[in-house]
């Protein structure tokens, strides 16, 4: 499965990579917009869950992805 | 004669009360530093150095207490006495009675037996088996035998801080025992154990409780608390390792799950190692009488250490319950945005600071804590306080004075610098 552009590929990096990867976008995404993060570190799902909780933004959906890994798609709130 | 002088002294090591020599403030060395040989050793909750009165009394034992004690010539009877005595002891400090204590090897083992071996009297009530989802992995590998055995079971969530809801322990049809830990023993939360107990008890269902973080650490008595079952470990209190305690109090249904032999009252099969615990039932009277004075304290170095954690370093999430009464007292628990926990040990090792940590990067499966996980808390850059009898002010302070340090110098590394402030 290949990431379109818009997507931050973090799969086959450890923790805590694909969350800085995640911080690192979302510099760029605008107020109400989101970002999509695939990872599959066994970690990543925990992770998000509670980055966003700390940072006040928005687990909008989370889904298996058919080649292995999740895909967390997070709307940033403010 | 000596030999009798020998076992009275021995007798007496094991008496419940104050034990001379045995200063409850720590022996800090010239440096202000606790345990030998680590300039801070602030892992307690892992395993905790040999009590002076333990050491005192495992080397009279050691010499009085060799002989098998179910033998009935005199070697044997001394050992029995110091068996005995060992369980009187115990069984003082724990507000059980002498009959309601046997000896395990490990609070591993004890867990097990308590909760498969209730499980199996009370096969005929059901075949499920309730466990709070921060048990220790003991419990939750027991609980998973039970499973491939073919029975059943139910995991009850905790909240954000680590604790179950009493509600949340309503037991389910078929509920055979339900096991809930006194503390947890990465977050430090206590439990509230005898609200689930009583819960239980309307329903029929006896509860075990681990109580292998709070033993020997805050006064736990096995009736107050409620439970049925209640193990602990003796190398987590002072004592050696190798010495674990399971409580069964009278009335409670129990089968022993494997095979059973007349050791231990047909509970614990297998000789039994006298001299240590010996030295473990010293260590507990010896905990019982300090722990008034040590425990404000330790309380006092992990208010400290909340304190002052989110003052050092950005993006810290302190864990556990923000209430001291909530919590034990003597572990404390955070996790740092961005750093792997992996080397935040390392960077701290290198200082002579020792902690531990739940991120899946220093386990051997990359999976994280199930701890953390079932908290919602951040899973990486985990690290685990707890302070013991020997530690001291200086131990803190290396702590605090290397850890921002090294937690800036991964984040650099990692390039995980200027990533945004909290809250958007």
């Amino acid at each position: 499965m290949t990431p379109t552009p818009d997507v931050v590929d973090a799969r086959g990096r450890r923790c805590p990579l694909p969350i800085i990867d995640l911080a690192r976008a979302f510099g760029s995404v605008a107020t109400g917009e989101t970002i999509t993060l695939w990872a599959d570190d066994p970690a990543a799902g925990p992770d998000v869950v509670a980055w966003c909780r700390l940072r006040g933004q928005e687990l909008v959906a989370t889904r298996e992805l058919p080649t292995g890994g999740q895909e967390f798609v997070v709307r940033r709130r403010g | 004669m000596v030999r009798q002088q020998r076992i009275s002294a021995a007798r007496q090591l094991l008496a419940s009360g104050p034990i001379r020599g045995c200063d409850a403030r720590p022996p800090a060395g010239a440096s202000g530093r606790s345990v030998a040989g680590v300039p801070a050793y602030l892992d307690h909750a892992s395993t905790t150095p040999l009590h002076p009165a333990a050491r005192a009394a495992y080397l009279v034992a050691l010499d009085d207490g060799w002989a098998d004690p179910a033998r009935l010539y005199r070697e044997g009877r001394r050992a029995r006495m110091l068996l005995d005595a060992a369980r009187e002891t115990v069984a003082g400090v724990l507000g059980a009675r002498p009959d309601e204590i046997s000896f395990t090897a490990s609070g591993t083992a004890a867990a097990g037996l308590a909760l498969l071996g209730t499980a199996a009297a009370r096969h005929r009530a059901g075949d499920v088996v309730m466990v709070s989802a921060v048990e220790h992995s003991s419990v939750l590998h027991a609980a998973a035998h039970h499973e491939r055995a073919g029975g059943r079971v139910v995991e009850v969530p905790v909240d954000g801080i680590g604790r179950v809801d009493p509600a949340g322990f309503a037991p389910v049809e078929g509920t055979a025992v339900a096991s809930l830990q006194h503390a947890n023993h990465e977050v430090g939360t206590i439990q509230p154990v005898a609200e689930v107990a009583e819960r239980l008890h309307a329903a029929g269902v006896p509860l075990h409780t681990d109580a292998a973080v709070t033993v020997g650490h805050l006064p736990v008595d096995l009736r107050v608390l409620g439970a049925d079952l209640l193990t602990a470990s003796a190398h987590k209190f002072g004592g050696p390792a190798g010495v674990g305690i399971l409580a069964v109090r009278t009335g409670t249904r129990w089968r022993s799950p494997g095979p059973v032999d007349e050791r231990e009252s047909g509970r614990v099969p297998g000789y039994p190692d006298v001299p240590a615990i010996v030295a473990a039932a010293a260590a507990l009277a010896a905990r019982a009488a300090e722990l008034a004075a040590q425990r404000p304290r330790l309380a006092g170095y992990v208010a400290e250490l909340r304190r002052r954690l989110p003052e050092l370093m950005d993006d810290v999430e302190l864990l556990g319950d923000p209430d001291p009464a909530g919590s034990v007292g003597h572990i404390s628990a955070f996790s740092c945005l961005y750093v792997e926990g992996e080397a935040l040990l390392a960077g701290l090792d290198r200082a002579g600071i020792a902690v531990s940590s739940g991120s899946s990067c220093t386990s051997d499966v990359l999976t994280p804590s199930h701890v953390l996980v079932a908290m919602g808390a951040l899973t990486h850059g985990n690290l685990r306080v707890s302070f013991g009898r020997e530690s001291t002010r200086a131990d803190l302070d290396a702590l605090l004075d290397v850890l921002p340090g090294v937690v800036r110098e991964v984040r650099a590394r990692l390039g995980a610098t200027d990533l945004g402030a909290a809250r958007g």
